[in-house]
């Protein structure tokens, strides 16, 4: 539509370094750089007070899995808290598609679709199938019919725990397809050493490639890029942190009894589990959704304006609606994963789900107050929340003091974020 | 979307209001109107905001649609934007009957709205804004976020030379830069009709000396402008004719030229055309 030749060229002046003008030039998000660095200061901190206990290669491999459920959910929350309200049924969604997906896989699929190996499929299609219908019902109930998101959900947290209780008439559904399991992680449902680094390599691929391809299209428009130095810091950087990443979950070998069962070596490498790798792709796809597609635009524009999304144009409803199908599914998706990982339906596997999830998105960024709030934070806040978990079970802290330490850092963090929100306009 | 329908009324177009036809018109307004606005009703509840009101507007012509606050001014607009549709009456463009139910419909006819507060999402940038809910995408669908900076950069340009914050939310930027990102959006899509609602309510000086360069622009390129203000200055520089309403009904439609500043007084406070009006009540005004 516009030709490029006519854009002017002398958009941008180098400024004077200091630290601040090189961030920004950098286009270094500052909120994401402190999420990071509070996550550095945790990591430390517990290593030092556990005596080296949290930074090991077994116990970051758990985090990481630990992490993905939750860090799924956030993702799906970043949207709906984006746009204005809040989803306080994930937790009981996540426990009724769970409980969903372990009777398929005993009891209600025909014999003849039992145990076979692609059984798993069949089950996890249907789960977030519910799941995305649960998302629509809700979803509707607060975009057409206009009943706000809180008391939609408030009533969803009841209903579908309900529902999730009566299914199995409150019992536990174990054991799990053999194959279902895999997508809980452990050592069987990871990758292993030389697909997690084939993974890493490719990776490492594809965030070079954007990082290139976003320049030569800025480029080609004449607008200001980064500096070469920045640019060139940032692949760096960014290769080392991945690779990295996957030097750690290699670093973690399969426990001897384990290994001996599966007629492994010893010092067999774990690598990836597939519950980290899961929610890695959907950080990626739901990244894309929030910042290269109309509608993750139109949810920020919601966010900032509703009348003026409204003016401009956008069908609010269905984007709002959109919003709420998308959690419900990712919740579906983290049942899959917690259900596997116990080998077993509970009734009572996503209580409080919700309010790690809302704490992560909140913690990555994500303002109440509408349009603001970023994938990758949320996911980094879902980290931080686990890390402080699990940095606390290695100390053997009580699990209310848990709670109690949880809740003071969440309010915290959303304290500072605040102060430092009002101190920058 | 272009089929005539709506117009809840008999076939015969309901008659002018007797105030509205009673002034004549400017040289320009000949042909057939740009827009026709027929006899509209909205109420609220039970409170008619606006009451069997009809203007028209010709292509590079200026209507400065004035009155009180709660005049009804805005709302009778709202329905020419498709913000708030009207529950009865007719509008016609380019004399084609037309059914306006949201502002996707307006947009369709070239119809573009600078709102009294703007409309601006303020967590996004220039481009995201000017291209709300008509984004530019790539054959894969995903948004063309440097085709849009691009046309951004390039209306801008046009517009206000000195913009440079492409990058930052519009949050952060001035009355003014707000505003002429507002405009930009008219601009670049090719409003025919262009409805500017209280354009310089928040604006400095130099910027609103800025906008009313802008307005003669559009003027001369055939574009047809409603111009809703408080400001009777701006409505004579800028306006052909004015359209007076009070209480939710049209007192009438004058030729700028042919009435004074107080005579259009007159009109907004006790609602009596220049021929109706006394000196004794003109010279009240100013009591």
């Amino acid at each position: 539509m516009a030709e490029a030749s006519t854009v002017p060229k002398n958009v941008a002046s180098e400024p004077r370094p200091s630290v601040r003008s090189l961030l920004l030039s950098a286009e270094v998000d500052a909120r994401l750089l402190g999420l990071i660095a509070a996550l550095v200061v945790i990591w430390v901190g517990f290593n030092i007070m556990s005596g080296g206990l949290f930074l090991t290669s077994r116990n970051l491999w758990n985090l990481s899995v630990q992490s993905a459920s939750v860090g799924i959910m956030a993702t799906g929350m970043v949207l709906i808290i984006v746009s204005r309200n809040i989803d306080l049924s994930v937790g009981s969604v996540l426990t009724f598609t769970g409980m969903t997906m372990a009777m398929l896989q005993t009891q209600w699929l025909p014999e003849s679709l039992l145990g076979q190996p692609y059984t798993w499929v069949i089950v996890l299609a249907i789960g977030l199938l519910v799941g995305a219908a649960i998302g629509a019902i809700q979803g509707f109930i607060i975009a057409y019919l206009m009943v706000p998101s809180f008391i939609v959900t408030l009533g969803g947290l009841l209903i579908w725990a309900g529902f999730a209780f009566e299914e199995a008439s409150g019992q536990t559904i174990s054991p799990l397809d053999t194959v279902f399991q895999l997508l809980g992680g452990g050592p069987v449902g990871s990758l292993g050493e030389i697909a997690s680094w084939a993974i890493g390599a490719l990776a490492c691929v594809g965030i070079v490639y954007s990082l290139i391809a976003s320049r030569r299209r800025r480029r080609r428009y004449g607008f200001p890029v980064r500096p070469r130095w920045a640019e060139g810091s940032l692949m760096v950087i960014s290769v080392v942190v991945v690779l990295g990443a996957v030097w750690v979950a290699n670093s973690y070998y399969w426990p001897a009894a384990l290994a001996e069962q599966y007629g492994k070596g010893l010092n067999t490498p774990v690598g990836i589990a597939n519950p980290v790798l899961i929610a890695i792709g959907v950080a990626i796809v739901m990244t894309i959704v929030a910042t290269r597609r109309r509608f993750g635009r139109y949810v920020f524009a919601i966010g900032g304006n509703p009348e003026a999304a409204e003016l401009g144009g956008i069908n609010t409803r269905r984007t709002i609606m959109l919003t709420f199908v998308i959690m419900s599914t990712l919740a579906a998706l983290s049942a899959a994963i917690l259900s596997a990982r116990l080998n077993a339906g509970v009734t009572g596997l996503g209580a409080q789900a919700e309010l790690y999830v809302i704490a992560a998105a909140v913690i990555g960024g994500t303002s109440f107050a509408g349009g603001i709030g970023t994938i990758p934070g949320a996911v980094l806040g879902a980290v931080v929340m686990q890390s402080l978990q699990s940095g606390m079970v290695l100390l053997r802290v009580d699990s209310p003091i848990q709670d109690i330490v949880v809740g003071i850092v969440l309010v915290a963090a959303v304290g500072t974020d605040a102060a430092l929100r009002r101190r920058a306009t | 979307m272009n089929e005539p329908s709506m117009s809840t009324d008999p076939v015969v177009p309901p008659p002018l209001p007797m105030t509205a036809a009673s002034t004549k018109a400017s040289p320009s307004t000949k042909g057939v109107p740009l827009v026709e606005m027929r006899d509209i009703k909205i109420a609220f509840g039970g409170v008619h905001a606006v009451d069997g009101v009809s203007v028209d507007l010709y292509p590079g012509e200026v209507i400065g649609l004035v009155g009180g606050n709660g005049a009804g001014k805005s709302t009778l607009i709202r329905a020419l934007s498709g913000a708030r549709p009207a529950d009865s009456g007719e509008i016609r463009i380019n004399g084609e009957v037309v059914s306006i139910n949201n502002p996707r419909d307006a947009k369709a006819y070239g119809i573009e709205t600078i709102y009294q507060q703007l409309a601006l999402a303020d967590n996004v940038d220039a481009a995201a804004n000017m291209f709300l809910g008509r984004e530019l995408t790539t054959r894969f669908g995903s948004l063309d976020d440097s085709a849009m900076e691009a046309a951004t950069r390039k209306v801008m340009g046009r517009l206000n030379p000195k913009f440079k914050n492409f990058k930052t939310p519009v949050k952060s930027l001035s009355g003014g830069q707000r505003q002429s990102v507002a405009i930009a959006r008219a601009v670049h899509f090719n409003a025919k009709i262009l409805i500017m609602d209280e354009p310089t309510a928040a604006l400095g000086p130099a910027e609103t000396a800025q906008v009313r360069d802008l307005v003669s622009q559009l003027k001369s390129e055939g574009i047809g402008i409603f111009l809703i203000s408080h400001d009777i200055h701006d409505v004579f520089d800028l306006a052909d004719r004015i359209s007076v309403m009070l209480q939710g009904k049209l007192v009438g439609t004058v030729d700028k030229t042919k009435v004074t500043m107080d005579e259009v007084l007159a009109m907004i406070i006790i609602g009596k055309l220049p021929d109706e009006v006394t000196q004794t009540e003109l010279a009240g005004l100013h009591g």
